[in-house]
């Protein structure tokens, strides 16, 4: 469903990522790990389209990132780390805002918004403006924009940061529940998260992959915890031996 | 095109439900106000001398058109160079400040109907902005003869005025994730093609004339004269357009490799 290969983005001389490589099926969840300033958000923002990578493709749903833009955006629904929102809109105002620039029908809006209110637990605040919600809210609002045109493909970065932990449970359970045929990709750096939702995890770090595997086999000696030091100080290891290398 | 009027409709929505539309419609209105009190004012007071000094002559020269209508369009236009930076800066700005330009780029949206939805609720809070304006010259209509012509052109003339301010405040607000820089390199744009003719006459030549066409005044100070002439309408619409075309292109220019 989301085919990534050899994504290499460049900020003048400072490369984000580098040839980033991995592949996420139908009805997976895949954890997106990483330190922070790993290359996560820029990852996906590539593969959302906001921007271009500087080499590599992305493909989704078959579809090229950057000659078929168009078609993808269409089938991304993407909760940005800080969730999207016009501050001074009520919620549904917003929401029905977001499905018509998604491409919803006028006859589809009014479904589609009681279909996300319902989903996200808003429908109690949905005359509410955006700007005056408590921050989970918030965070409820931006996963129900990312929901509103029912997309194949889920990429949500850092969905739980800042949550009470009432909160986190609930956005918890509704990705889970939301996966079901669709493809989610979970950026974080809390690791429960991911040994509790998700079947595939990639591990990034310094703009690298560290390692690309399902979750069962990555955990099957060790916890999760122990796992992503393990690969990150390794990577660490091998970076400064190259650097050793070089100079 | 549905795309646009949807973008344009949240744009107004948004100046409509905070307080920004109002207080620059009510500070637009008051100084437009003033100024039209003022110049009514002494048009009366004129009116009363040569009366008085019993000069029919001078009486009979005296004209509302000349006198009150030209002048204050004038003195709107200048006020639009200083308002329009204030309305049009937070365009694209706020969007980035808010993130909420990650949500328009990331949809299935094209660049084009973004900018057109925004120029369109610029468009139509301008005309919103100098149709409001619109009571004085009814009041003139009203008490007096003025020439309707002229004043229609006239309006015409500061209506592509205040559009073109808008669509440079489009530009610089797409350059930039900052209010202020975007207003205030509007505003010094705005004002050096309001001023550019200054040295036209001392330079002279070509320079001169060239000078003379880049400037915003020359071209409205015609239209003011009730003078509508392709020329003018042709300046004015190629500035809007370069203006839009190169908001397009920075717009765009997240996506370039």
């Amino acid at each position: 469903m989301i085919e990534v290969r050899n994504l290499t983005k460049r900020y003048g001389d400072l490369l984000a990522i580098r040839d980033i490589t991995f592949t996420a099926n139908k009805g997976e969840i895949l954890g997106f790990l990483g330190p922070n300033g790993a290359g996560k958000t820029t990852t996906m923002r590539i593969i959302t389209g906001f921007m271009p990578a500087s080499t590599g493709t992305v493909k989704v749903a078959g579809f090229d990132i950057f000659d078929d833009s168009y078609e993808v955006r269409k089938r991304i629904g993407y909760l940005p780390e800080n969730p999207p929102l016009y501050t001074d809109m009520t919620v549904t105002s917003y929401l029905r805002f977001a499905g018509r620039i998604r491409g919803l029908s006028r006859a589809e809006i009014d479904d589609a918004v009681d279909r996300v209110l319902l989903k996200c637990g808003l429908a109690d605040v949905n005359g509410r403006v955006v700007g005056h919600l408590s921050k989970g809210f918030r965070q409820r609002v931006g996963l129900a924009q990312a929901l509103i045109h029912d997309p194949a493909v889920l990429v949500l970065d850092e969905p739980t940061i800042g949550l009470d932990p009432k909160q986190i449970i609930d956005i918890r359970g509704l990705i889970r529940e939301l996966s079901g045929d669709r493809t989610v990709i979970l950026s974080t750096h809390i690791l429960p998260e991911v040994a509790q939702l998700c079947q595939k995890v990639v591990i990034i770090n310094n703009g690298r992959i560290a390692v690309e595997a399902p979750l069962a086999e990555l955990t099957r000696n060790a916890p999760l915890e122990q796992v992503f030091l393990q690969y990150i100080s390794q990577d660490e290891a091998a970076s400064g031996i190259e650097v050793e290398a070089t100079s | 095109m549905r795309n646009a009027l949807t973008i344009a409709g949240r744009e107004l929505r948004s100046f409509f439900v905070s307080p920004i539309a109002y207080v620059v419609l009510t500070g637009f209105l008051l100084i437009g106000g003033w100024f039209f009190f003022n110049l009514v004012a002494r048009f009366n007071f004129l009116l009363n001398i040569y009366a008085a000094m019993r000069n029919p002559q001078f009486q009979e020269q005296m004209n509302l058109n000349d006198m009150v209508v030209a002048p204050l369009l004038h003195n709107l236009a200048v006020v639009l160079v200083i308002l329009m930076p204030m309305i049009t800066m937070r365009t694209f700005a706020e969007e980035k400040r808010l993130g909420t330009y990650e949500l328009l780029m990331t949809s299935p949206l094209s660049i084009g109907e973004i900018v057109a939805g925004k120029f369109l609720s610029m468009v139509v809070f301008v005309c919103i902005m100098i149709g409001l304006t619109g009571i004085y010259p009814l009041i003139l209509l009203t008490y007096g003869n003025p020439e309707v012509g002229m004043i229609t052109s006239g309006y015409l003339g500061l209506l592509l005025l205040a559009i073109t301010f808008a669509s440079v405040g489009l530009l610089t607000s797409s350059f930039t994730e900052n209010q202020i820089i975007a207003a205030a390199s509007c505003f010094a744009i705005l004002l050096l093609l309001y001023i550019i003719s200054w040295p036209a006459e001392t330079a002279g030549g070509v320079f001169g004339s060239v000078l003379k066409y880049m400037s915003l005044t020359e071209h409205f100070a015609e239209m003011v004269k009730g003078i509508i002439d392709t020329k003018d309408l042709v300046y004015f619409i190629s500035v809007i357009g370069i203006s839009l075309f190169l908001t397009e292109r920075s717009v765009e220019s997240v996506r370039w490799r």
